[in-house]
């Protein structure tokens, strides 16, 4: 039975509901694959290359769904269609409950809510400048999540935003905390005094739970997209930022947490920090700061929320390796490989590109160059995949919510010798996945399984960016994971570590030494 | 509106886009409305002459 | 660099302070100065070559009524050896409601807007019910009743006018709204208050028993629909009031001619932009079918460009049921929608329901592109090859139109 396609004209649906429609009709009996998509472009592409593309999808606008199914008979291809409509009805029918005829522009929003001071704005990238200037022009900060924005209209907008003195967290902000409040993608933390500005989500979830772990919270997390540091957006973003922290009456310490800014970004940001009267903690994963910069400079975001931890209770900062060095060497030596047997190398699977990051910068001193697509080279015995970047997102959910891409190369990795250990991170909080580790824990198993299967042995090494606060509880997720027989360290630098003393176990008098 | 109009405010948003922020937002008592969104017509050049001609640009 | 919010606050404003009222009736040859074999028609520019069977129908009864033909195949004759000029009616100001056909010889009504300083023609109505040039027909009845209205109805309006002064229309529609009539599909309680208002100058104006007999038997009895002319009128002088408004991304008209579909923008000026007219969702009279249908046809739509018909459906739950609207709920929701599309609200027009807010007026072509909205129209449905109505729908027009005129909008006001 070939494939079959129907195209609903005119009927867009956001890409997390979508996700709903094709996983339920993926576990209806006869069907084999299923795509509900909105006929962008790059979901054009998708279709193509799993094969679910006729003539009719083909002609499909951006604003048209299409539900294509791989089916095995023509009833089950029925079924499928009558149960995608079933679904939205019912969808419709819980919106229609409220009681409430839900606005369609931004404009007819604000007549309900006049005073509203905050847009948070995920539509896909191509029309996002559109909404967030609407957004700015009628004084509203904004919380832009959309990725794939030209680089031109995010300078556009954080033009205006700075002019407006509005602040324009994003594009491309996964997380950000206001008044303790998460945005998008954010862990449940406890409101504090640590201030944050972030030019990557994970990277602000790393530290807010990090913090949350150690008993302080965030004040404010204000993110500014990844590209905020840039030449071109030249830190307009964090530089508004770190002047509304420096003049927050709640935020005692402030952590800027980004890549390593441009040079000439740099000497702006530096001197900025000069001037505010709070303690600064830098950490530009990648770069280190030049004797006599202002404010503390750390290299991982554990370190960063340590430091901060430390500053405000007017404690000492003692970096270590290992929290618990000791369990380390413990759980690995048990993992040691049947002697003369060849070992394949790193694949990292991350959810948070700045884990991926900050992975990769951690693991290359030690197995040198580490291919991926976030920086170095292309390919490699070593690779480490960011299943957040923007190749990876056009047209679907980020692989926070939607895991199923990262299970499968879970999956296909165990039928790889190429593959001797498996580095992931998994993300917990508001708006992600109701239970990644289920999932994940099951690819693992599977993964470990066919490895050993072909007489391999594969190890699993993660860490999980959560609090026990979060909808999927930090300790189950951790515990889930460990039953999958992967070893879960305490934060994702640690897991990076623990994974080239997997690798190469000659290290372990230099990493388990003590101090780094 | 300026800085000042957000942190330590109480949060008043506008959700454009994914449904699943308005209702984590409402989960955390937060005022919000959700725009049900959809793409503009035509094709994504009409999207920037619908920016040019915003009432308030 | 256009200022598009201030026009549109203008045209608004044009379109909510509008006070049109009925001042007279005449030949389209005098009123409109329509000068030798010229035809108007509903909607966009079209030729004969491909007009529907409606309005080639009206177009026989106009031919034969100005004697320019004797018989029908004469009348197509002269039409396809291009002896006719064609123009719509819009161009100039005049609206006709289904074919929407006017001769030089057609008698007119005259309704002016003294407030913003406009005027707008239709027919004051077409033969009697059953052979109305609007759907086409062009039998010896339809020809009769043109006559009749010529010699008879209109010099008798005309007297009542010239005593009694102009009859206010702006107030007598906001009247019939309170009343259950969206003034599109249903102009019931409007015809019962112009009958009212036109019965005792009647009775004085008219010597002849009979004639006053047959005059409010014409506009009282046989037609619920008969004031349609007059709403459609009263909306089009108040619409003329924002065309060529500069910098205005305002609709200025909506029209269809049961083959294309167009619009022209305020700052557009007379420009069309044009689509294909839409097949018309909606209930059929008993025997006849979708299959049956003529596509979306005439100028009536410029009362949804005036924010009434389609825009105004949640003041009438009789005609929710006409159109095929499932329950009062998805009334109230349209007219919501609606109001996502259109500048503001006219006061002049209080919704109960929507706890007196104004109708929606002033459809924003950036509105319509930006959410993929297009205005409901709400109309009757003419046979394809028949002349007579044969059921009621709403209308949803293509969004082509509306996304050409922005971009054309965009050329014509260049950052």
């Amino acid at each position: 039975m070939p494939v079959r396609a129907t195209v609903r004209r005119s009927f867009y649906q956001d890409s997390v509901v979508l996700m709903g429609v094709a996983l339920e009709l993926r576990a209806l009996p006869g069907v084999r694959e299923a795509a509900a998509l909105m006929g962008t472009p790059a979901n054009h592409e998708l279709l193509a290359s799993a094969g679910l593309a006729t003539p009719e999808t083909n002609e499909a606008a951006p604003e048209d769904l299409v539900l294509a199914v791989d089916v095995e008979t023509a009833a089950a291809g029925d079924a499928a269609f009558a149960a995608a409509r079933a679904f939205f009805e019912e969808h419709r029918r819980a919106r229609e409950s409220t009681g409430r005829v839900l606005p369609r522009t931004l404009d007819s929003a604000l007549r309900q809510l006049p005073d509203a001071n905050l847009a948070t704005i995920s539509v896909p990238g191509a029309y996002a400048k559109l909404e967030a200037l609407t957004a700015l022009r009628r004084g509203l900060h904004v919380f832009l999540f959309s990725d794939n924005v030209p680089l031109e209209d995010e300078i556009e907008l954080k033009q205006l935003a700075v002019r407006r003195r509005l602040l324009c967290m994003g594009p491309d902000c996964g997380t950000a905390y206001i008044n303790g409040i998460g945005l998008g993608f954010a862990n449940v933390v406890p409101r504090g005094r640590v201030g944050c500005v972030a030019a990557s989500g994970t990277g602000l979830q790393a530290v807010a739970a990090r913090l949350a772990a150690r008993g302080e919270g965030v004040s404010h997390g204000i993110g500014v997209g990844g590209r905020d540091l840039s030449v071109e957006v030249g830190g307009a973003m964090t530089l508004l930022a770190l002047e509304a922290l420096a003049d927050d009456a709640s935020t005692d310490a402030i952590v800027i947490i980004s890549k390593p800014p441009a040079p000439e970004v740099l000497s702006r940001i530096e001197a900025a920090v000069g001037a505010i009267r709070k303690p600064v903690i830098l950490c530009a994963l990648g770069a280190t700061g030049r004797p006599g910069a202002p404010g503390t400079w750390v290299s991982t975001l554990e370190d960063a929320a340590d430091a901060a931890v430390a500053i405000v209770r007017g404690h000492a900062l003692a970096p270590r390796a290992f929290g618990d060095p000791a369990a380390v060497r413990d759980r690995l030596a048990a993992l040691a490989s049947p002697p003369g047997s060849r070992r394949g190398g790193l694949l990292g699977l991350f959810t948070g590109g700045t884990l991926a990051h900050e992975a990769r910068l951690i693991l290359e001193p030690w197995l040198g160059p580490v291919a991926s697509n976030v920086g170095g080279p292309a390919a490699g015995a070593h690779r480490i995949l960011d299943l957040g970047a923007d190749e990876f997102t056009r047209g679907r959910p980020h692989p926070m919510i939607d895991v199923s891409a990262r299970d499968a190369r879970v999956r296909e990795a165990g039928a790889s010798p190429e593959v001797g250990v498996i580095l992931v991170d998994l993300v917990l909080g508001r708006a992600a996945h109701p239970d990644p580790a289920r999932s994940l824990a099951a690819a693992i198993r599977d993964a470990r399984a066919a490895a050993e299967r072909a007489g391999r042995s594969l190890v699993a090494i993660g860490s999980v960016v959560g609090t026990e606060s979060d909808p999927q509880g930090l300790a189950g997720q951790v515990a889930a994971l460990e039953a999958a027989g992967a070893i879960v360290l305490p934060s994702s630098a640690q897991a990076a570590r623990a994974a080239a003393l997997a690798l190469r176990p000659e290290l372990a008098p230099a990493m388990l030494g003590g101090e780094r | 509106m300026s800085l000042t109009s957000l942190l330590g405010q109480p949060l008043r948003v506008v959700n454009v886009g994914l449904e699943l922020f308005a209702r984590e937002l409402e989960a955390d008592s937060v005022v919000v409305v959700h725009v049900d969104w959809r793409p503009p017509s035509g094709s994504p050049s009409v999207a920037a002459l619908l920016a040019r001609l915003d009432d308030a640009s | 660099m256009v200022n598009v919010a201030a026009a549109n606050r203008e045209a608004l404003d044009r379109l909510c302070r509008a006070r049109p009222a009925w001042t007279g009736v005449g030949l389209a040859r005098e009123a409109l100065g329509l000068a030798g074999r010229t035809l108007l028609h509903a909607g966009p520019p079209i030729s004969w070559q491909q007009m529907c069977w409606p309005m080639r129908g009206a177009v026989r009864a106009a031919i034969m009524f100005e004697g320019w033909a004797r018989s029908a195949e004469d009348a197509d004759a002269l039409a396809a050896a291009g002896e006719v000029t064609f123009a719509p009616c819009h161009s100039r100001g005049a609206v006709g409601p289904m074919a929407g056909i006017i001769s030089p010889g057609t008698p007119v009504l005259v309704v002016e807007d003294r407030v913003n300083g406009t005027s707008a023609f239709s027919f004051i109505a077409d033969g009697p019910w059953g052979h109305q040039l609007r759907f086409g027909a062009h039998g010896p009845e339809t020809l009769a009743g043109l006559a009749w209205i010529r010699d008879v109805a209109a010099p008798a309006f005309q007297t009542v006018l010239e005593r009694e002064g102009p009859i206010d229309l702006a107030s007598l529609m906001a009247q019939a709204l309170a009343m259950g009539d969206e003034l599109h599909m249903r102009n019931a309680a409007a015809t019962g208050l112009l009958a009212r208002r036109l019965a005792a100058p009647l009775v004085a104006a008219v010597a002849s028993t009979k004639d006053l007999e047959a005059i409010l038997r014409f506009v009282a009895r046989d037609n619920d629909q008969f004031f349609l002319a007059w709403s459609m009128c009263a909306a089009k002088a108040a619409t003329r009031s924002i065309e060529g408004l500069e910098g205005s991304t305002v609709v200025s008209a909506m029209a269809r001619n049961g083959v294309l579909f167009g619009i022209r923008v305020a700052g557009t000026g007379d420009r069309w932009f044009i689509g294909s007219a839409s097949v018309v969702e909606g209930l059929y009279f008993p025997g006849f079918r979708a299959s049956d249908a003529n596509r979306d046809t005439g100028d009536s739509a410029i009362m949804e460009t005036y924010g009434l018909g389609g825009m105004a459906m949640a003041v009438s739950p009789a005609v929710h049921k006409i159109v095929g609207a499932k329950s009062f709920a998805d009334a109230l929701a349209t007219t919501q929608e609606m109001a996502e599309i259109c500048v503001g609200a006219n006061p002049l027009f209080p919704i109960a329901p929507l706890g007196d807010q104004g109708t929606p007026t002033g459809i924003d072509i950036r509105k319509v592109v930006r959410t993929g909205i297009v205005p409901k129209i709400n109309t009757a449905i003419a046979h394809a090859s028949a002349p007579r109505m044969i059921g009621a729908g709403i209308a949803t027009p293509p969004l082509e139109p509306f996304v050409d005129a922005l971009v054309a909008f965009g050329e014509r006001y260049p950052g």
